[in-house]
């Protein structure tokens, strides 16, 4: 019993270090390629004796200093406690999903085979919903405790936003679990290894692209990236929500936001993408359509599928950035707008679609 | 025995807590709070109904708990709503002066 | 789970509804009802209920608070009452009968035998088996909650919307 606590610690462990250093990695981008959009060079003035790093020193090591090091200040007649609790309310449901999200196959450690992904749930895309659906407190609860009345109406906003596409997002995640007939994220992830017409990868984007479209930008609302980030609208409402916030809180209401960016990569490349699966390489190698086989060891795949799932989640960071800093923001009506009458029919539609497909699909076979 | 503790516990803490919702409901007089103590209400009986589902190895229980969560769910739309309307007529939250219907 | 971990879990429940039930200012009754529901949450993975569980947190802590705290902060309700429970008779009789209700069911609890422990079948709290029985011995009242919800949600928007 204690060794399973300690292989599970384990695998949470990994799965929250690999997230945290996809985030950092996020800022970093964030940073260089919204100055190559915009055409200029970005931060690359800190350095530690000389090492600029193009920018890594000043957005690595330099950024989090300074904001641990800036002075907490809690407004005047601001609810205290619920001040303290908002930004903590509103980062560790965004981490804890990262508990579900597989990274890898499986390794054999000492005789026995373990799973890798945090927490082996079978009703593992709920959850991820549910987390999503715990983050609104973070945002209504940070609004109202700063006593300041732009800071409620970006909350409230905020709020109302994400509570919209939550929607569209379950009714995306749907058309998912009709596709593969599970809910635990590993079985999805291990389903899109089969191979279609010998030799392309059964992939998730392939049964279900609507549902990849209106899940990806159901979660850049949810996370309230730009275009949807009214709630925090830099050139309107100061910050909106988290306007007064300072230091290490307003830290980890900027952490929760690249974390968020990263979560919804991470599901996106896991239901859609094929997650952890390299094209052709099964557990014992690579097994190439036109015969060639390599065998490799175990932990070579396993190293190898890791590698896969975090190339790919930086990958669609990466995308997200390009459409944050490339889009303008919507007005809130227009996002309202989108996400019921847009995303919520059409999501809607691809579910009865995939229904319809799947049982024709089981009556033919 | 269910785990963690026997089923008379289980049924123990959700009596205790049904107890104290129905004691918020009596006590408290702001009509949101009058609300959230029947939620809690709620749950204590979801409580005993998943207990009893394990102990007695039937899902009829977990299937009666998905239907009272739906049921709270439309319950508490309507109730806000006609907390916000009752609201815009009469400014007030205050159960004790929401009394029109009194004989 | 085991006993001390139980007991903990409930001392929490216990304490997060009397905050529900005592606390003056309504935010805090509404996020003292989240972690209650939370915790409940955590009881019901105990007790083998995972699917009810997650959906306890989406449904309930996720969606039907968030409600309420949004109808707090529209109608600015949040400052904290200067005195948020009835007169001094009315709570003691209040309390009188909650420790009656308490009693009433431990007493009955005493006659009760409890029941042997069963073999779960397989899957038990499993999504497969709780969409098994809803859509087989279930499917009534399914359909008529669907009924519900719709004039639940038409009921809510003809209560609120204003005319013209």
């Amino acid at each position: 019993m204690p060794v399973d606590v300690a292989i599970a610690a384990a695998k949470v462990l990994f799965a929250l270090f690999l997230a945290l250093q996809v985030m950092g990695l996020g800022v970093f981008f964030e940073r260089k390629v919204s100055a190559l959009i915009q055409d200029r060079i970005g931060a690359n003035r800190a350095a530690i004796f000389g090492f600029a790093g193009l920018g890594l020193v000043n957005t690595l090591v330099a950024d989090p200093i300074k904001f641990l090091l800036k002075e907490d200040i809690t407004p005047a007649q601001a609810d205290r406690f619920l001040h303290f609790v908002a930004p903590c309310a509103s980062l560790v449901p965004a981490l804890a999903t990262f508990a579900v999200v597989p990274f890898g196959d499986v390794l054999a450690v000492g005789g026995r085979l373990i799973n890798l992904q945090g927490a082996e749930l079978n009703v593992g895309l709920l959850f991820v919903l549910a987390m999503a659906s715990l983050g609104v407190y973070g945002v209504v609860l940070a609004g109202w405790a700063s006593n300041n009345r732009w800071s409620l109406l970006g909350g409230i906003r905020g709020s109302a936003q994400m509570i919209s596409y939550e929607v569209a997002m379950g009714l995306a995640l749907i058309g998912v679990v009709l596709t593969y007939n599970t809910l635990d994220l590993q079985e999805i992830a291990r389903a899109q290894g089969r191979l279609l017409w010998g030799w392309v990868p059964a992939w998730g984007i392939l049964y279900q692209p609507l549902a990849f479209v209106v899940f990806l930008v159901a979660g850049i609302a949810e996370s309230k990236r730009i275009p949807f980030d009214l709630p925090e609208s830099e050139s309107e409402l100061v910050s909106g929500y988290f306007t007064e916030y300072s230091g290490a809180k307003h830290l980890m209401f900027m952490m929760s936001d690249f974390v968020e960016v990263v979560l919804v990569a991470a599901l996106v490349t896991t239901l859609f993408f094929g997650g952890w699966q390299v094209p052709y390489l099964a557990r014992e190698g690579f097994h190439f359509p036109w015969g060639t086989a390599v065998a490799l060891p175990l932990l070579v795949v396993a190293l190898l599928q890791v590698t896969a799932v975090a190339v790919k989640a930086i990958a669609f960071t990466w995308l997200q950035i390009v459409i944050r800093w490339t889009l303008p923001r919507f007005r809130y009506d227009q996002l309202m707008r989108l996400g019921w009458k847009g995303l919520l029919p059409v999501s809607l539609a691809n579910v009865m679609v995939s229904a319809l497909l799947v049982l024709l699909a089981e009556r033919g076979a | 025995m269910l785990p963690g503790a026997p089923l008379t516990w289980y049924l123990g803490l959700s009596a205790v807590v049904f107890a104290i919702g129905a004691v918020g409901v009596l006590v408290r007089r702001n009509i949101i709070v009058i609300f959230m103590a029947i939620e809690l209400m709620l749950n204590a009986v979801n409580l005993t109904f998943v207990a009893f589902a394990r102990s007695l190895g039937s899902m009829d229980g977990q299937v009666i708990v998905f239907f009272v969560m739906t049921v709270a769910a439309a319950e508490a739309a309507v109730g806000l709503a006609i907390i916000l309307a009752l609201f815009r007529n009469r400014e007030t939250t205050n159960a004790d002066e929401l009394v029109t219907l009194r004989w | 789970m085991t006993a001390p971990v139980f007991l903990l879990l409930a001392v929490l429940v216990v304490a997060a509804a009397l905050t529900v039930v005592a606390h003056p200012s309504p935010v805090y009754s509404a996020c003292a009802l989240v972690v209650t529901l939370f915790l409940l949450s955590v009881f019901f993975v105990a007790l083998d209920a995972q699917l009810v569980a997650v959906l306890q947190v989406i449904v309930y802590a996720g969606a039907i608070v968030v409600l309420f705290l949004f109808v707090i902060m529209l109608l600015n309700l949040t400052q904290p009452e200067s005195r948020p429970t009835a007169g001094v008779p009315v709570v003691a009789v209040a309390i009188g009968g909650g420790i009656g209700i308490a009693a009433l069911v431990a007493a009955a609890l005493r006659r009760v035998p409890p029941p042997g422990a069963p073999v779960l079948p397989e899957g038990f709290g499993d999504t497969a088996a709780l969409a098994r029985r809803l859509f087989t011995a279930y499917l009534l009242p399914f359909e008529l909650t669907s009924v519900l919800l719709l004039v639940a949600i038409v009921g809510a928007v003809g209560l609120t919307s204003r005319k013209g």
